[in-house]
């Protein structure tokens, strides 16, 4: 039991990266693809956080009468991942927006029909 | 529990075929994270997750689905194949996680290497109480820089794959502001917003600058800030908007940002010390950080919101 809950973080994190995982591969949709790249970076932000966090401490902003802090070092790295990840999302979906301009659709199946000759 | 709200939104998010319902769900999927990363210490991230994932993410998602196609076909391939595919992998990693430390321990690896020197020595060094603003803008103000100068560089390719209609579309500004005028004729959003921006700008000069004592900095106050002008032009239209920033101002402001903070390295080089060295800066080493970590946090603040205003008048400037 005491595995079980000492891990339960990391299975979310495992569940929530698989389902991104799925998304990108099962569905032909681009936006939707790119939701499932989402999905799958929040959950890696998810498992940097909780290896972070200690038992019994408080956020790293330091203060009298504290003594435990949980670690600054994941925090840091993933604040500035998820403004690179919104960066990199919008770069993704001006693909997309420039995609479906030129062949009229964002399903991946279309546009290899569409491109295979004949 | 929180965790548990994460995978079902996320499963609903696959299910989905709606994509006007995907990009709704995935924004409460942010926002639901946000709430865990507080309750996981990290109230910094929270910020920053709260205000990008929930705000700026959105605003982009549902643009391009003006642009594109709001609902997905049925799928033509069998979902086996791909289940199966995850279900191995997903097995894998959580055989691997059995030998991983467990949750909240404080005698894992990752709290045994550097961490322990922040907390301990970041005091005396950089004097600043919030330490997660002392380790990215100071001792770890390499790897910020690097990623301004990504996000720098994202901004540029949006503007190359987007920016290079505009020619042709200017003329279509003026219809389409007229059709987006129901927004505009509502006298109460008017009022309200006109009453509610001035307020948020203050709030995001306050998350600027407080940075350095409680949760806050460059990068939350960027995103706010652009968040402001999503408001204004959902309200007011993308021409009014344009006339308060326009996007050229917004080209020279990004690379600007970049530049602030690459100068700040570089004049700690010229005093004597390493590159993004702000000890050297002033003759007290941590007043000089002070004022390193002030202007670098300028720098990033204002690359951010620019490139993420910059998105949103390309997004929405596009027509159909």
């Amino acid at each position: 039991m005491v595995t079980v809950l000492g891990l339960y973080n990391y299975w979310i994190a495992i569940f929530l990266m698989m389902t991104g995982f799925y998304v990108v591969i099962a569905h032909g949709n681009l936006v939707k693809k790119i939701v499932g790249l989402n999905i799958f970076q929040v959950s890696v932000f998810i498992l940097y956080i909780s290896m972070g966090k200690v038992q019994g401490g408080s956020a790293p902003i330091l203060a009298a009468g504290v003594t435990v802090y949980s670690n600054p070092l994941p925090h840091v790295l993933i604040l500035t991942a998820i403004v690179v990840g919104v960066a990199t999302t919008a770069l993704a979906l001006a693909l997309v927006v420039r995609i479906n301009e030129a062949y009229g659709t964002v399903e991946e199946d279309d546009i290899h029909s569409q491109d295979e000759p004949g | 529990m929180l965790l548990s709200f994460l995978a079902i939104t996320a499963i609903a998010v696959v299910r989905l075929r709606d994509l006007f319902g995907v990009v709704m769900l995935f924004s409460i999927f942010s926002l639901l994270s946000a709430a865990i990363f507080v309750t996981l210490d990290a109230v910094d991230v929270a910020f920053t997750e709260a205000a990008v994932g929930a705000g700026i993410s959105t605003v982009l998602m549902l643009a391009t689905l003006a642009l594109t196609a709001r609902t997905e076909p049925p799928p033509r391939h069998g979902t086996l194949l791909p289940l199966l595919v995850v279900c191995v992998t997903g097995g894998a990693l959580v055989y691997g996680t059995l030998d991983m430390p467990r949750f909240g321990d404080p005698q894992a690896p990752i709290h045994q290497h550097v961490a322990p020197r922040y907390l301990q020595d970041s005091p005396a060094e950089i004097g600043l109480p919030n330490v997660v603003t002392s380790v990215l803008a100071s001792y770890r103000g390499y790897d910020t820089l690097g990623e301004i100068t990504v996000i720098f560089t994202a901004g540029a390719g949006v503007l190359m794959l987007l920016g290079a209609g505009r020619r042709r579309t200017a003329h279509r500004d003026d219809d389409k502001d007229k059709r987006g005028s129901a927004m505009k004729h509502s006298l109460v959003l008017r009022v309200v917003a006109k009453i509610l921006i001035p307020f948020v700008l203050l709030f995001a000069l306050y998350v600027q600058f407080h940075g350095d004592f409680g949760p806050g900095g460059g990068f939350q106050a960027g995103v706010i800030f652009a968040a402001v002008f999503v408001l204004y032009t959902l309200i007011f239209g993308l021409k009014a908007a344009r006339a308060v920033v326009s996007p050229r101002v917004l080209h020279v402001l990004s690379a600007l940002g970049v530049l602030l903070f690459a100068g700040v390295g570089v004049a700690g080089l010229f005093a004597g010390g390493n590159f993004l060295d702000y000890s050297v800066l002033v003759r007290h080493p941590v007043a000089g950080q002070h004022l390193g970590i002030l202007l670098i946090e300028l720098g990033v603040g204002v690359t951010v919101a620019a490139v993420m205003i910059m998105f949103f008048y390309l997004f929405a400037g596009r027509t159909r």
